[in-house]
C-alpha cells in the first residue's frame, strides 16, 4: 500500500479533508452535514494519513491524544448546556446569540453549534483512537 | 425540619476535617447538632399536641410527585427524640471509644449521615422520601459495619446486611407503590386518613406482606434476623446506636405508622403474632447459648424487636401502649448496655463473659450504669423497664385465646431476657478479678457519660411516668392508634395480675440466673442437634446464585465470536418472523401499484447484488470485506436518489471506515486468510442469514403498509427553522430538539473507544483474540 504516489498525495488530501470535514461540520444546521458527517470524515482522513505515513506522524499531527480529544468534545457538548441553566430555561435549550462582526454584520454563535463541534471531537477522537492503536504494531 | 433532616448530612462533609484540628475531642464538638435537633424537637411538642401533627412541604422532584414532605406527629416525634437524643450521647462516645482511630473522622462523618437519614425515615410522608432514607439507613449501616474493612468478617458482615435489608426495602417500595396506587396518593399524611379503604381491598393482602416483609428484614425478624447478630463486627457504637437502639427499629416504625391502615385484622394480628413471638423466644434462646458479651445483647436486642412486633400484632390500645413504653425503654437501657460492653471491651481487652470478672472496683461509675440499665431490661421498679412490661402484661390479660398464647411467649421471653440482662451486666463486674489481656481502669467522661445519662433517664422516665404518660407517650399512642389513648400510666398499680405475672417473671429469670451456666450449656446442645440456621441458608443462597450464573455464562459466554453472531442472528429473526407470523402480519403488496424503477435505479440495484455475490465467493476475508463495501455504496446511493443526503453520506462514511477497520483487525488478529465454511456449518450459516435478510425485507415491506403518523414530522417541518433557526431538519433534531439523546450517544461512543482501545492493549493470554474481535464487530455495526 506504501506507494510512492499514495505517500506523496496523502499529507495533501488529508488537510483538503479535514477542511471539507470543517465546512461539512459548519453547514449542518442549514444543509446536508453536521457533527456526525465532519467527525466521519476527519476520522477517515486521519485513517488515510495513518496508513500512508505511519501512526507516530499523526500522533505528533494530532498533537492531543485522540482520546483527549473525545472526552473534551463530550465535555464541550454537556456544557453547551450551561447557557440553559443561567436562562432557566430545560436543560440543552438551543439559545442563540448575535455577535457583532464590526462591520455592521452578525455572527450566529448558539449552543447547538456548540454541541455540533462537541460531537465532532467526540467522533474523530474515538474512532482515531482505535484506528491509531490498531494500526500500531504490538 | 428540612435543616434537622438535612444537617447531617452537610456536617457529615465537614467532620473528617473537624476531626483533623480536633482528634478525638471532635466528639463533643460534632455532638452538639444531635442536641441541638433533640431540643428543636422538644421546641415543637405544644404545637404536635396542640395540632395532632405538623406538616411541612419542600418541593424536590414535583413532575415525579417527589417531594420532601414532613409529617410530625406523636409517633415520629417520640422516635426523632430517641434518635437525636441517643445520637448526642453516641457521638460523644465515638470520640472516646476510637479514640486514635486513624479513620476517625470518617466514622463520624457515617454517624452524622446515618443520623440525617434515620431522621428522614421517621418524618418523610412522602412514600418514595421514607424509601429513599429508608435504602440510605441500609447504606449508611452497610458502611459502618463494613468500617473495619480490611477484616473479611466484617466485610462479610457488611454485604450480608445490605442484601437482607436492602432486598426488604425493594419489597417495601413495590407495597408502597401498590398502597399509593391503590388510593391515588403518595403522601403518608393523607394515606393514613382514608383508614379502612385499604383493609377492605382487594390489594391488602400483597401490601401488607411487602410492606412487612420490609419491616421485618430491618428489624431482624425470624428468619430474616441472621444480619444482626453478625453485624455486631461493627464498631460498639455502630451496634449501640445503629443496631439496637435506632435503625434496627426503622420497621418498627413502619408497623406502628401503618397500623391504622394495615393493622387489627386477622391476617396482621396471625403474621405479626406468630413471627414476633417466634423472634422472641429464638432470639432469647440463642442469646443464652453466647459467650460474647456483644452477641449476647445483639440476640436481646433481636428478641426485644420480636417482642414490639408481637405486641403491635397482639394490637389494640393497651397492646399499642405497652409498645410505645417498651420501645422507649429497650432504646435507653439496650443503647446503654452496649456502651458498657463497648466500654469493657475498651478497657478489658476481651468481650468473653467467661473470661471476665470482678471489674466493679475497677470500673465503679460504669457498673452503675450497667446496674442500672439491666433493672430497666430485666423491668424492676422503679424504672420504666418495669412500667413497659407491666403495661403489656396488663394489655395481653384482657384479650382473646390469641393474646393469651402471646403473654405466655412474653413471660418466658421476658424471663430470659431478665436472667441474659443481669448475667452481661454483672458477670463482668463480679466474682474475683478475671483473666483479661488489658489491666482495666475506668474509662474516660466520654465513655461513660452515655451510658450513665441513658440509664439516668431510663430512671428518670420510670419515677415521671404519670407525666409521660400524659404527654410524650399518650401522643405517641394517640397517633398509632388515631384515637384518644385514655388510660393513665403509674408507677404503682397496686396489688394486681400484672405486678403477680412480673413477680413470675422476675422469679423464673432469677432461676435461670442462677443456672446460668447450665442452661447456656443446654441452649448450646439443642442449637447445635438443630445446625442448621438462616445464616448458613445465607450462604448457600449466595452460592447457589454465583453457581446459577455461572452456568448462564458459560452458556452463552463461550469465548467465541462465532457463537456469539450466531446466537444474535438467531434471535434476531426469531424476533422478527415469530411476531409477523402469530399475529398474521405477513406484508401483503400489491406489485402491479409499484412504479416500475429507473435504468439508473435497476443499474444501482444490479451493483449492489453483483457486490452480494461477489462477497458470497470471495476467497479471502479481505475481497469480501472489500465486496461488502461495494453493497453499502450501492444502498448508500439508493438513499441519495429517494432524498435522504444526511443518510447517504453517512453510510458513505461508515462503509469506508468499516472497510478500514476490518482491514487492520484482520491484520492486528493474524487471522486466517480465507474464511470458508464446509457442510454443516455453511448449511446453518445460510439458512441463519436467509432467514435474518428476509425478515428484515418483510418487516420493512409492512412498515411501508402501515399508515405513517406523520404528526412527528409535520412538527419537526414546521419548527425547525421557526424555533432553531436551522433547515437541515436532521441535524436540527440532533443538536436541539434530541440533543439530551445524542449527548447520551456520543457518551457511549466514548466510553466504547475507551473500552475497544483498552481491550486490544490488552495483552492477549491465551484464547482472548475472539472475542477482542468481538467487540470490534460490535463497534462495527454500532457506527
Amino acid at each position: 500500500m506504501n506507494t510512492i504516489i499514495l505517500r506523496t498525495i496523502a499529507p495533501a488530501l488529508t488537510a483538503l479533508m479535514i477542511i471539507f470535514s470543517l465546512f461539512v461540520l459548519l453547514r449542518g444546521h442549514n444543509e446536508p452535514g453536521g457533527g456526525f458527517i465532519g467527525g466521519l470524515i476527519a476520522a477517515s482522513a486521519m485513517a488515510l494519513y495513518g496508513i500512508s505515513s505511519g501512526v507516530r506522524a499523526v500522533r505528533r499531527a494530532l498533537y492531543f491524544h485522540p482520546v483527549t480529544m473525545g472526552g473534551f468534545g463530550v465535555l464541550m457538548a454537556a456544557c453547551s448546556g450551561i447557557p440553559s441553566y443561567i436562562n432557566q430555561v430545560p436543560f440543552l435549550s438551543g439559545i442563540w446569540w448575535k455577535v457583532p462582526l464590526g462591520n455592521g454584520d452578525y455572527f450566529d454563535l448558539s449552543t447547538p453549534m456548540i454541541f455540533d463541534i462537541g460531537v465532532w471531537f467526540v467522533v474523530v477522537g474515538a474512532i482515531t483512537a482505535i484506528m491509531l492503536t490498531l494500526e500500531e504494531a504490538d | 425540619m428540612l435543616l434537622a433532616v438535612l444537617s447531617g448530612f452537610i456536617l457529615a462533609l465537614f467532620a473528617p476535617l473537624l476531626k483533623r484540628f480536633l482528634g478525638y475531642r471532635a466528639g463533643w464538638l460534632l455532638a452538639i447538632l444531635p442536641a441541638s435537633i433533640f431540643v428543636y424537637f422538644l421546641g415543637q411538642y405544644d404545637q404536635v399536641m396542640a395540632e395532632h401533627a405538623i406538616f411541612e412541604y419542600h418541593p424536590w422532584i414535583p413532575s415525579l410527585g417527589l417531594n420532601l414532605t414532613f409529617y410530625l406527629d406523636g409517633i415520629s416525634l417520640l422516635f426523632a427524640l430517641l434518635i437525636s437524643g441517643i445520637g448526642t450521647f453516641i457521638m460523644i462516645y465515638s470520640g472516646g471509644y476510637l479514640k486514635g482511630h486513624v479513620h476517625l473522622g470518617r466514622f463520624f462523618a457515617f454517624m452524622l449521615m446515618f443520623m440525617a437519614s434515620m431522621l428522614g425515615v421517621v418524618l418523610s410522608s412522602n412514600l418514595m422520601a421514607i424509601f429513599i432514607f429508608w435504602e440510605l439507613t441500609s447504606v449508611t449501616s452497610f458502611l459502618l459495619i463494613g468500617f473495619d474493612h480490611l477484616r473479611q468478617a466484617s466485610r462479610r458482615a457488611a454485604l450480608q446486611a445490605l442484601l437482607v435489608t436492602g432486598l426488604g426495602g425493594l419489597a417495601m417500595l413495590a407495597g408502597f407503590v401498590l398502597l399509593g396506587a391503590s388510593i391515588g396518593n403518595f403522601e403518608m399524611a393523607d394515606i393514613l386518613s382514608f383508614g379502612d379503604v385499604i383493609k377492605d381491598s382487594d390489594l391488602y393482602l400483597p401490601i401488607l406482606i411487602l410492606i412487612l416483609l420490609g419491616a421485618f428484614t430491618k428489624s431482624a425478624q425470624f428468619p430474616f434476623h441472621f444480619w444482626l447478630p453478625n453485624a455486631m463486627e461493627a464498631p460498639t457504637p455502630v451496634s449501640a446506636f445503629l443496631h439496637s437502639a435506632t435503625m434496627v427499629k426503622a420497621g418498627i416504625y413502619l408497623m406502628m405508622r401503618t397500623y391504622p391502615i394495615l393493622g387489627d385484622t386477622v391476617e396482621w394480628s396471625l403474621i405479626l403474632g406468630i413471627f414476633g413471638g417466634f423472634t422472641l423466644l429464638a432470639g432469647t434462646f440463642i442469646a443464652i447459648r453466647q459467650t460474647d458479651l456483644k452477641q449476647m445483647l445483639a440476640y436481646t436486642t433481636m428478641a426485644s424487636l420480636g417482642l414490639l412486633t408481637m405486641l403491635l400484632g397482639a394490637g389494640g390500645e393497651g397492646a399499642v401502649e405497652g409498645a410505645v413504653l417498651y420501645l422507649l425503654a429497650h432504646s435507653l437501657f439496650k443503647g446503654g448496655l452496649f456502651m458498657v460492653a463497648g466500654t469493657i471491651y475498651h478497657e478489658a481487652g476481651t468481650l468473653d463473659i467467661t473470661k471476665l470478672g470482678g471489674l466493679r472496683k475497677k470500673m465503679p461509675i460504669t457498673f452503675f450504669a450497667a446496674l442500672i440499665a439491666a433493672l430497666s431490661m430485666g423491668g424492676i421498679i422503679p424504672l420504666v423497664g418495669f412500667i413497659a412490661k407491666e403495661s403489656m402484661y396488663h394489655a395481653l390479660l384482657h384479650g382473646d385465646p390469641l393474646s393469651f398464647i402471646l403473654l405466655i411467649v412474653a413471660i418466658m421471653g421476658n424471663a430470659m431476657m431478665f436472667a441474659i440482662g443481669f448475667a452481661v451486666a454483672l458477670k463482668p463486674m463480679l466474682g474475683k478479678l478475671g483473666d483479661m489481656p488489658k489491666q482495666a481502669h475506668e474509662g474516660g467522661i466520654m465513655l461513660w457519660i452515655g451510658p450513665l445519662t441513658l440509664g439516668i433517664c431510663g430512671l428518670a422516665a420510670g419515677l415521671g411516668i404519670a407525666y409521660l404518660g400524659h404527654t410524650i407517650v399518650h401522643s405517641a399512642v394517640s397517633a398509632i392508634g388515631n384515637e384518644n389513648a385514655g388510660t393513665e400510666l403509674h408507677l404503682w398499680g397496686g396489688i394486681n395480675a400484672p405486678l403477680m405475672l412480673s413477680l413470675l417473671t422476675m422469679g423464673l429469670g432469677g432461676i435461670i440466673y442462677y443456672f446460668y451456666d447450665k442452661a447456656r450449656a443446654f441452649a448450646d446442645a439443642v442449637l447445635n442437634w438443630i445446625g442448621w440456621g438462616p445464616n448458613k441458608g445465607f450462604d448457600q443462597f449466595l452460592t447457589l446464585l454465583l453457581r446459577i450464573a455461572e452456568i448462564i455464562t458459560n452458556t452463552f459466554q463461550t469465548g467465541h465470536l462465532k457463537t456469539y453472531m450466531r446466537n444474535t442472528f438467531i434471535l434476531l429473526a426469531l424476533v422478527i418472523w415469530v411476531p409477523m407470523i402469530a399475529y398474521d402480519a405477513l406484508p401483503d403488496i400489491d406489485f402491479a401499484s409499484l412504479t416500475k424503477p429507473t435504468f439508473y435505479e435497476a443499474g444501482i440495484l444490479l451493483i449492489a447484488v453483483l457486490g452480494l455475490y461477489a462477497v458470497l465467493v470471495a476467497k479471502s476475508r479481505l475481497t469480501s470485506i472489500v465486496s461488502l463495501g461495494i453493497l453499502g455504496f450501492a444502498v448508500a446511493i439508493l438513499f441519495m436518489l429517494f432524498g435522504a443526503p444526511d443518510l447517504s453520506f453517512t453510510q458513505f462514511m461508515v462503509e469506508t471506515l468499516t472497510a478500514v477497520i476490518l482491514a487492520l483487525v484482520m491484520t492486528r488478529l493474524k487471522l486466517d486468510k480465507s474464511d470458508a465454511k464446509y457442510g454443516m456449518e455453511a448449511i446453518v450459516a445460510t439458512i441463519v442469514a436467509v432467514a435474518v435478510g428476509s425478515g428484515f425485507a418483510a418487516l420493512l415491506l409492512r412498515v411501508m403498509q402501515t399508515e405513517l403518523d406523520m404528526s412527528l414530522s409535520d412538527y419537526f417541518t414546521k419548527y425547525s427553522a421557526a424555533i432553531a433557526h436551522g433547515h437541515n431538519i436532521v441535524n436540527v433534531i440532533l443538536v436541539d430538539f434530541r440533543a439530551l439523546d445524542t449527548l447520551g450517544e456520543i457518551s457511549v461512543v466514548m466510553t466504547t473507544g475507551v473500552v475497544i482501545l483498552a481491550l486490544i492493549k490488552l495483552k492477549p493470554k491465551n484464547h482472548k483474540h475472539e472475542s477482542q474481535k468481538g467487540k470490534n464487530k460490535l463497534k462495527e455495526t454500532a457506527s
